[in-house]
C-alpha cells in the first residue's frame, strides 16, 4: 500500500541514497578492520621481536616468574624476626627517597609556576618571549631524568643531589606545561583591576592569578609527587641514593639477603599505597569546590 | 542601635581574626618551606658535596663531547710507532698510513706537530723532546728503566712528573711517558670516523663523490657500499644504535597498548555502573591498587629474574604497571558514562554487548585514547630507565658509555637521540590525538 504512494522518481532517489549510505558504511567499516589489522600485526610482530631479542623467552619466563617472589618470601618468612629490625634499618633510606621526592617537587613546582606564567598569553611578563619559555619546558619535558642523573653523578658523584636535580628539572618542564593550561583560562578582570592600582606583574600574578588557579595547581603538584616518588626509588637503582640504591646491593648479594630485599619492598610498596591514597584524598578535596 | 553596634563589633574581631590568619600563613608557609629546604640542605649534605665535585670531570664532560683526539703511540720496549683515533683498535691508521701533522722518520726524528709551535720530537734511545712556547724545551729519556729529564723542581701544575712517569698537559694537547710506552694525544673539534671507519675506503669522501662520482670500491656499487659500511661503523655501531632506539620504544608501545587492551575488560568488572557483584568488584580495584603499588621498579627487578636482560622484561613491566593505572582512569571514566545513550541503544532491542559497543564505547573512546597517547609518550621516558635496569634498549647503552668514563662524544650523541626520540613521540602522540579524536590540546 505504501509502495504505490511512493512515486518512481522519489523512489529511485531513496535507493540512491540508501546505495550511498551503505558504501559509506562499508568504507567506515574497512577502515575500522583495516586499523585494527595493523595495530593486531604490530602488537604481534613486536612481541615476537621483543621475545627474540630478550635473554629469556616469554613462554619459558611465566613458569619461573613466580620462583623469585617465592624465594624472597619464604626467606623472608624464615627469618622473619628479623624484619622489624631491617624496617627500622631501611626507613632512613625511604625518608631520602621521599625527601628527594617533596624537594624535586617544591622546587619544580617553583620553577615550573614561573615558567608557565611567562608562557601563558596574556599574562606573560614578555609575550614576545612566550615560545622561547614553551620550547624551554618542552626540553625540560623531554629530558628523561636517568639522563640528567647519569651525567650529575659523574660530575658531582653518588647520592641524593643529582636524582634531585634530574627529577626537579624535569617535573620543571611537565608541571609548567599542566599549569599554563589552566591559567589560560583564567579570568583576567581581577587582572585587569589590580593593573588599575599600579601594581607590577609579580603582585598581579600573586594576587589576581594564583588565588584562582590554586586548587588546580596543587592538584596537579600533588599527582607530580606520587610520581616522582616512583621516579627517586628507580633513579636510585642507577645510583642516586635512596631505598633503590639498597635494593640494588640487597639484590647484588643473592640468596641469603633475601630478607632485606623483602624488607626493602614493603617500605617501597607501604610508602607508595599511602602517599597515593593522601593525595588523592586531597585532591579530590580540592576539585570538589568546583 | 546597640545590636547594631554589636553585631559591627563581632564583624570586626572576625575580620581582625582572618586577617591575623591570613598574615601568619603569608609568612608561615614560606618560612615552613625555607626550614624544609634549610634541613634538605644539611640531610643531603650540599656543602660537603659542593667540595667534593669534581671540576675536572665537569671539563672532561664538557670539552670530550664535542672533540676527539688522536694517539700517537710509541712502544718502548720493542720499538715502533702506532697512530689511532681515540686509541682504538677500530680507528687505528692502516700500516704504512699516518697523519698529515706527523713528519719525518720512526728511527731518526719524528716530528708531531701539536700546532701553535707546539712540537713533539721522538728521538732515538727513547727519548722525547717536546717544545712548549713560553716555557721551553722540555727534554726526556728512559734510560734503565727510569725517566730522566730536564726539568728541575718545582715542576708547573701541567707537568706530573716521578721517575716511572711523566705527563705534560697542554692547551695543544698531551704527553704521557712511562716505561713501556711514550704516547701524543691531539685534539680536534668534532666526532670523528662518525660516517665511516678508516678501513672504509669511503672515509674523507664527500658526500657528492660518493653519490655522483665513479666507483670508489670496485666490488660495490657506491651508495649501497657507502650505506652497508655506515650502518656496519665499529666506532659509533649505527646498527646497534638504531636497534636500541627501535627497542625502547618497542617497550613503551607494547607494555602502553598491552596495558590498555587487559585493562579495558577489567575496568568494566571495577565500574559500579557495570559490575553488580561488590566483592568482584572490590577484588578487582585492590588488583589495580597493588600492581601500581608495587611500582615498576619492583615489578622490573622481579621480572627480569625470570625473564633475563632485554625488551620483553621491560615491555612487560610497563605492561603489568600500567594496567593497573588503566584500570583505574577507565573504571572512573565508565562510571562517568551518560546513561541516556545506553538507554537510547536498549529501546532498539539491543542485548547488553551490543549496549556496550554501541552504548558506552563511543562515550569513553576519546577519554582513553588520549590517556593511552599520553602514556605511550610518558612511557618512552621510562623505558629508557627501565632499560638502563633490565639491560636493554638506549637506556643500557647511554649507562655504558657513562660508566667506561672515556667515549664522551658517544655520550653526548645518546643523549641528543633519547631527547629526539621523546620529542618526537611526543609531537606524534599529540598528532595522532588530534586525529583520531578531532581535537586539538
Amino acid at each position: 500500500m505504501t509502495d504505490a504512494t511512493i512515486s518512481a522518481p522519489t523512489r529511485r532517489a531513496i535507493d540512491r541514497i540508501q546505495d550511498s549510505y551503505m558504501v559509506q558504511v562499508r568504507r567506515r567499516r574497512m577502515y575500522g578492520g583495516l586499523t585494527l589489522a595493523i595495530f593486531s600485526l604490530l602488537m604481534v610482530s613486536g612481541f615476537v621481536i621483543a621475545d627474540d631479542r630478550n635473554a629469556g623467552g616469554f613462554w619459558d619466563g611465566w613458569r619461573q616468574m613466580l620462583d623469585f617472589p617465592a624465594d624472597v618470601v619464604s626467606e623472608a618468612w624464615e627469618k622473619r624476626a628479623n624484619l622489624p629490625g631491617l624496617l627500622v634499618k631501611y626507613f632512613p633510606a625511604l625518608m631520602e627517597t621521599i625527601n628527594i621526592a617533596a624537594v624535586s617537587t617544591l622546587i619544580g613546582a617553583m620553577v615550573g609556576l614561573i615558567l608557565s606564567l611567562l608562557s601563558t598569553r596574556g599574562l606573560a611578563r614578555w609575550p614576545r618571549l612566550i615560545p622561547v619559555f614553551r620550547r624551554l619546558m618542552d626540553i625540560l619535558r623531554a629530558v628523561p631524568e636517568i639522563v640528567i642523573a647519569l651525567v650529575l653523578i659523574f660530575i658531582l658523584g653518588g647520592g641524593p643531589v643529582p636524582a634531585m636535580i634530574a627529577i626537579a628539572l624535569h617535573t620543571a618542564g611537565a608541571l609548567g606545561k599542566l599549569y599554563s593550561e589552566a591559567a589560560e583560562n583564567v579570568d583576567l578582570k581581577p587582572v585587569e583591576g589590580l593593573t588599575s592600582t599600579g601594581a607590577n606583574w609579580t603582585q598581579r600574578m600573586w594576587l589576581g592569578v594564583l588565588p584562582q588557579v590554586a586548587p588546580n595547581f596543587l592538584s596537579y603538584t600533588l599527582l607530580r609527587f606520587e610520581i616522582n616518588i616512583r621516579a627517586s626509588a628507580i633513579l636510585g637503582f642507577v645510583g642516586a641514593g635512596g631505598l633503590g640504591f639498597e635494593l640494588r646491593n640487597a639484590m647484588a648479594w643473592g640468596p641469603g639477603r633475601f630478607d632485606e630485599a623483602a624488607a626493602i619492598f614493603v617500605l617501597l610498596f607501604g610508602a607508595i599505597v599511602f602517599f597515593d591514597q593522601i593525595s588523592s584524598r586531597y585532591r579530590n578535596k580540592l576539585t570538589e569546590g568546583q | 542601635m546597640t545590636d547594631a553596634t554589636a553585631s559591627l563589633g563581632s564583624a570586626k574581631t572576625l575580620a581582625d581574626a582572618l586577617f591575623r590568619r591570613k598574615r601568619l600563613t603569608a609568612f608561615a608557609v614560606p618560612a615552613i618551606i625555607v626550614a624544609y629546604l634549610v634541613y634538605i640542605a644539611i640531610a643531603f649534605d650540599v656543602v660537603g658535596l659542593a667540595q667534593r665535585a669534581s671540576s675536572k670531570n665537569a671539563v672532561i664532560l664538557a670539552s670530550d663531547s664535542w672533540s676527539y683526539k688522536t694517539h700517537v703511540t710509541r712502544d718502548n720496549r720493542r720499538g715502533g710507532t702506532t697512530y689511532a683515533i681515540e686509541g682504538e683498535r677500530k680507528g687505528a691508521y692502516e700500516d704504512g698510513t699516518r697523519p698529515a701533522w706527523v713528519t719525518g722518520d720512526e728511527d731518526s726524528e719524528l716530528v708531531i706537530d701539536l700546532e701553535d709551535g707546539h712540537v713533539v720530537r721522538f728521538l732515538p734511545d727513547n727519548a722525547v723532546a717536546y717544545d712548549v712556547p713560553g716555557f721551553g724545551t722540555i727534554e726526556a729519556q728512559l734510560v734503565d728503566g727510569s725517566l730522566n729529564t730536564n726539568l728541575s723542581e718545582p715542576v708547573p701544575e701541567w707537568i706530573n712528573l716521578s721517575d716511572q712517569r711523566m705527563t705534560i698537559t697542554t692547551d695543544a694537547g698531551r704527553v704521557t711517558m712511562t716505561r713501556t710506552r711514550t704516547e701524543v694525544f691531539r685534539y680536534f673539534p668534532g666526532w670523528e670516523l662518525f660516517w665511516f671507519t678508516l678501513d672504509s675506503p669511503y672515509h674523507n669522501r664527500s658526500f657528492t663523490e660518493i653519490a655522483l662520482g665513479d666507483r670508489i670500491d670496485p666490488d660495490r656499487p657506491n651508495i649501497s657500499g657507502a650505506m652497508s659500511d655506515f650502518w656496519n661503523n665499529g666506532m659509533w655501531r649505527h646498527k646497534d644504535v638504531a636497534w636500541a632506539i627501535g627497542e625502547t620504544i618497542l617497550m613503551a608501545f607494547l607494555g602502553t597498548f598491552g596495558a590498555a587492551m587487559i585493562a579495558l575488560p577489567l575496568a568494566f568488572v571495577a565500574a559500579k555502573r557495570f559490575s553488580p557483584f561488590g566483592a568482584l568488584r572490590f577484588g578487582t580495584r585492590r588488583i589495580f591498587d597493588f600492581v601500581r603499588g608495587v611500582d615498576a621498579l619492583i615489578w622490573t627487578v622481579v621480572l627480569a629474574r625470570a625473564f633475563g636482560p632485554g625488551p620483553l622484561t621491560g615491555a612487560l613491566a610497563i605492561l603489568i604497571t600500567d594496567s593497573g593505572t588503566f584500570g583505574k582512569i577507565f573504571s572512573e571514566a565508565l562510571e562517568n558514562v551518560d546513561e541516556k545513550q545506553i538507554e537510547g541503544v536498549a529501546s532498539t532491542g539491543a542485548k547488553p554487548l551490543q549496549r556496550y559497543r554501541f552504548g558506552v564505547i563511543p562515550q569513553i573512546v576519546p577519554i582513553l585514547l588520549s590517556q593511552i597517547l599520553y602514556f605511550l609518550e610518558s612511557n618512552t621516558r621510562s623505558a629508557t630507565i627501565i632499560g638502563a635496569i633490565t639491560g636493554g634498549g638506549i637506556g643500557l647503552m647511554l649507562t655504558q658509555a657513562i660508566q667506561t668514563q672515556k667515549d664522551w662524544e658517544e655520550v653526548a650523541y645518546y643523549i641528543i637521540l633519547i631527547v629526539g626520540m621523546v620529542m618526537i613521540m611526543d609531537s606524534f602522540s599529540g598528532w595522532l590525538r588530534g586525529k583520531l579524536i578531532g581535537r586539538k590540546d
